[in-house]
Parts: structure tokens; sequence; C-alpha cells
């Protein structure tokens, strides 16, 4: 019980500061009364209630289920089955996201506008279903890479300031209009629930693997979930 | 009523993001490792927990902050409110850049994915990474990134000269960086744009491209998010430095005065 009010209280300090700030700039900068307070204050409840919970999740299900897994595969020994396993993590967890689907939508829709595809609903769907393809296939291949990357214990900044340099040679070919959007594909991939579960794979291969240590080499794999999109989506507007 | 619907509705939206998880796993339990999983009850219960309190909590975002940080977007933005005409100055939306400061740090700290990352950090540094201070500093990241996002959208200029010397900074910062918070830095900048982060500060984005003159929606709209994402980076980095630094100076003999 009192652990339960400990964690409550927690929550409630890491939301405080968002509804602080919405309310004083409502009442003090627009100087309008808060629409629906009593709608801000239920929903501020759920809130807190369902972080509280989350949290409480993740110690119980998402870390021990990603270092379970990844314990499971260093017993193993098996990389290539490790490899399939990265792969269908970062694919599985972002061909359905929600932000993702809504960002191919709008990227759909821009590249309508910039005649780049025909502006009716098929071409437009068959654009935005190709661009959810090729980011997931991007997760995926970032898992992938992030993993072996572990496996060999690489310095992770020689990998991602070729990123960095592919990103910015690509800039200078693809059509402007889809740069804004492959720069943010860049950080809606990586959801709430894929975020602990591939950190927990990563610190536990990490500290299953001789000579690994667990905060140096098991960090990683959310930097190249975030990198490769960009260089993924900004190809898919060049190619069609 | 209308509650009970958006819970479900939210918690249903979570249910399907945690399936394809849910089969790869089970799957390759099956196919592949052929070992029963420790503690199988415990991991149940956590994943339960986690759909319960991600539901609850979306569905709370979704009657509370999201229509009011939307409205508060759409009101900063107006050229009423501004009191300036199609003259306006970038000088003239300093609510906006004060705003989008607030509300880039304010929801980071909100954030579920970097509670968990912190949390890890914490756990894995033996304590050398404190929640907190992990936390802060993604969060004044962001906060500086989304401020920044916002006056590229009204001063109209474009976005990749930004982000690529972001990138060039950033690099600069790794040389010189302790080799082991590298990659927790870099971590830093995926997983601070999620669940609360995105939908506020793309509601701002959009707003903004709407009203200010000149700009178009469809373009120049996005790019927010992509601040977001560089700018973490940055501040984790110069976090460490400073940490440093400040051990360093500590370490320091006391020759003089004293």
């Amino acid at each position: 019980m009192n652990q339960l009010l400990r964690s409550l209280l927690s929550s409630l300090r890491d939301l405080g500061p968002i509804l602080l700030v919405v309310t004083l700039f409502q009442l003090l900068v627009i100087r309008q009364p808060i629409p629906n307070l009593a709608d801000l204050l239920a929903g501020g409840l759920l809130v807190v209630l369902g972080l509280t919970f989350f949290v409480r999740g993740l110690e119980l299900g998402l870390f021990p289920l990603g270092e379970s897994m990844a314990y499971a595969f260093a017993r193993k020994g098996s990389v290539f089955w490790l490899l399939i396993f990265a792969f269908a993590l970062g694919f599985g967890t972002t061909v359905a996201e929600p932000a993702l689907i809504a960002v191919a939508g709008k990227a759909a829709n821009v590249a309508a506008a910039g005649n780049f595809i025909a502006d009716n609903i098929e071409a437009r769907s068959r654009y935005a279903l190709g661009l959810r393809i090729s980011v997931a296939l991007s997760v995926g291949f970032a898992i992938v890479v992030g993993v072996f990357r572990i496996l060999k214990g690489w310095p992770i900044q020689y990998l991602i300031i070729g990123g960095y340099t592919a990103i910015v040679v690509m800039t200078a070919f693809a059509p402007p209009e889809i740069v804004g959007i492959a720069y943010d594909s860049g950080g809606v991939t990586t959801s709430t629930i894929t975020v602990p579960l591939v950190t927990a794979l990563g610190i536990g291969l990490a500290s299953s693997i001789k000579g690994r240590n667990p905060f140096t080499d098991g960090f990683g794999l959310i930097a190249f979930a975030s990198l490769t999109p960009m260089v993924f989506v900004m190809a898919y507007g060049m190619l069609i | 009523m209308e509650l009970v619907t958006t819970l479900f509705g939210a918690i249903l939206g979570t249910v399907k993001d945690v399936l394809p998880i849910a089969a790869i796993v089970v799957g390759f339990q099956i196919f592949v490792i052929r070992r029963p999983v420790a503690n199988v009850r415990r991991l149940i219960i956590g994943f339960l927990y986690v759909i319960a309190g991600l539901g609850l909590f979306l569905a709370g975002l979704e009657r509370s902050l999201f229509p009011l940080g939307e409205l508060l977007a759409r009101e900063l933005t107006d050229p009423a409110f501004l009191g300036a005409g199609p003259a306006a100055l970038w000088k003239d939306y300093y609510w906006v850049y004060i705003f989008a400061a607030a509300i880039g740090f304010t929801t980071t700290i909100a954030e579920p994915a970097l509670i968990a990352v912190a949390i890890k950090a914490r756990e894995v540094s033996a304590g050398g990474v404190s929640v907190w201070g992990l936390r802060i500093a993604v969060a004044l990241g962001v906060a500086t990134g989304v401020a920044l996002g916002t006056f590229r959208i009204i001063t109209g200029t474009a976005l990749h000269h930004y982000i690529i010397a972001g990138y060039v900074v950033v690099i600069i910062q790794t040389v010189f960086a302790q080799k082991s918070i590298i990659p927790l830095a870099y971590d830093s900048g995926g997983v601070t744009t999620s669940t609360v982060t995105v939908p506020v500060v793309t509601a701002l984005g959009l707003g903004l491209a709407n009203t200010v003159p000149g700009r178009n929606p469809l373009v120049d709209g996005f790019g927010l998010i992509a601040f977001a994402s560089v700018f973490p980076i940055m501040a984790v980095l110069a976090y460490a430095q400073l940490a440093k630094w400040l051990m360093a100076f500590q370490a320091r003999p006391r020759t003089k005065g004293e």
C-alpha cells in the first residue's frame, strides 16, 4: 500500500510540470478560462494512474522479458537466430506503429501535392504503405546492426557518424518535400513499448557476453532505430 | 459514458501495439529457444500492467492534455493574439518560443519511454547516472530544440541547415566525450519523442505553419520532431562533459588562497 502510494506520488511529480504549464499559459497568457475543467481533472487522474501502472509493468514484464530473451539467445549461442529475432522485433513493432501510419499518410499527401504520384486515393495509399514497409525494414535492419555491434564490441560513434554522413549526402539529392518527413520519421518509430524491451535486450546481451560492459555496450540500439529510417525514407523518396 | 469509450479505445490500441511483440516473442520462444520461460506468471502480470497503464495513460491524455495543448498551440499562433499583421517579425512571436520550450521540457519529463531508459541507465551504471539528471538533461535538450524549431518555421529557413549543423556539433562533442556515455547519449535522441511529446509538438508545428504568412503546412509543418531528436544528444553529452569538469575541478589540489 505504502509502495503504491509512493509510486503514485512519483507519477504525480512526473506529470505535474506539464499540467502547470498548460494551465498557466491558458490563464495568464491567453487569459481564458480552462474549457472542460472536469475533463482535465478526470483525464489528469487517469494519466497519473496509467503512468504508475506502466512503470510497475516495466519492472515486472518488459525489462525481465527483454533480458531473459537475451540470456536465452546467448546460452543457445546461435548468432543467426539472434539476428533473425532482432530483425523480427524491429520490423514487427514498427510496421503497425500508429504514429508511423499517421506520418506515412501525411507524407503521401505531400507527395501527391508535389506531383510525385498521381493524386488519387489508390496511389496515395500505395505510397503510404510502401513508406511504412521501408521504415519498418529500416528499423529491423537497425536492430540487427545494433545487436551485431554489441556482439563485436564496436564503438558506436563510427557507425552513427557514418549514418549522419549518409543523411547529409542524401539530403542534397532527395526531393526537398520529403526531407522534412524523413527527418521526423527518425523520431516517431520508437514506441513506448518497444523502447524498454529493446533497451533491456541490449543490456541483457551486453551483460551475458564476456568482455562487454552493460553500460558502455548495452545502450545504442534505439540510436540506430532512429537513424536508419531517415536514410530509408529519403531513399524511398528518391526511387519513387 | 464517453470516458469509458475513450478508455476502451485506448486499451484496444495498446493491445494492438503489444500483439506483434507478443507474437514474435512467443513464436521464438516456442520454435527457436524451446525452453520454458522462468516466471511466466509474473511476466504476464507485468504485461497486463503495461497494457492497462498505457491504455489509461493515453485515454487520460486524450481527455486532458492533448485537446488543451492543441488549443493553446492554435491560440498562441493566432494572428489576433499576436497582435501583428502580415508584417510580423520573428521577434513578435516570443510567446510561441516560450511556450515551445516549456511544452518541450514538460512533455519530455512525462515521457514513459524516457523514464524506462533512465531507470535502466541508473541500474547498469551502478548509480553513476541519476534518473533525474538524465531526464532533466534530455528535457532541456528537447526544450531548446523545439524552441529553435519554431523559430525555423517562423523565419522559413531550411530545415536541413539546422539539422546538419546539429550533427556537426554532436560529432565534435563525441570526439571529446567520455567514451562510456556515448551510446546512452545517442539513445536519448530517439526515446524522447514518443507518446506525449509527438502529438502536442506536431500540433504546434502545424498551427504555426498555418498562421505564419507564406508557410505551407504540408512542407513547413514538419521538422519539430527532428529538432527534438538531435538536441537531447547534445544536451546529454554536454551534461556528461560538465560533470567531468566539475569533478576535475573539485579534485584539483587547492593551492592558492584557501
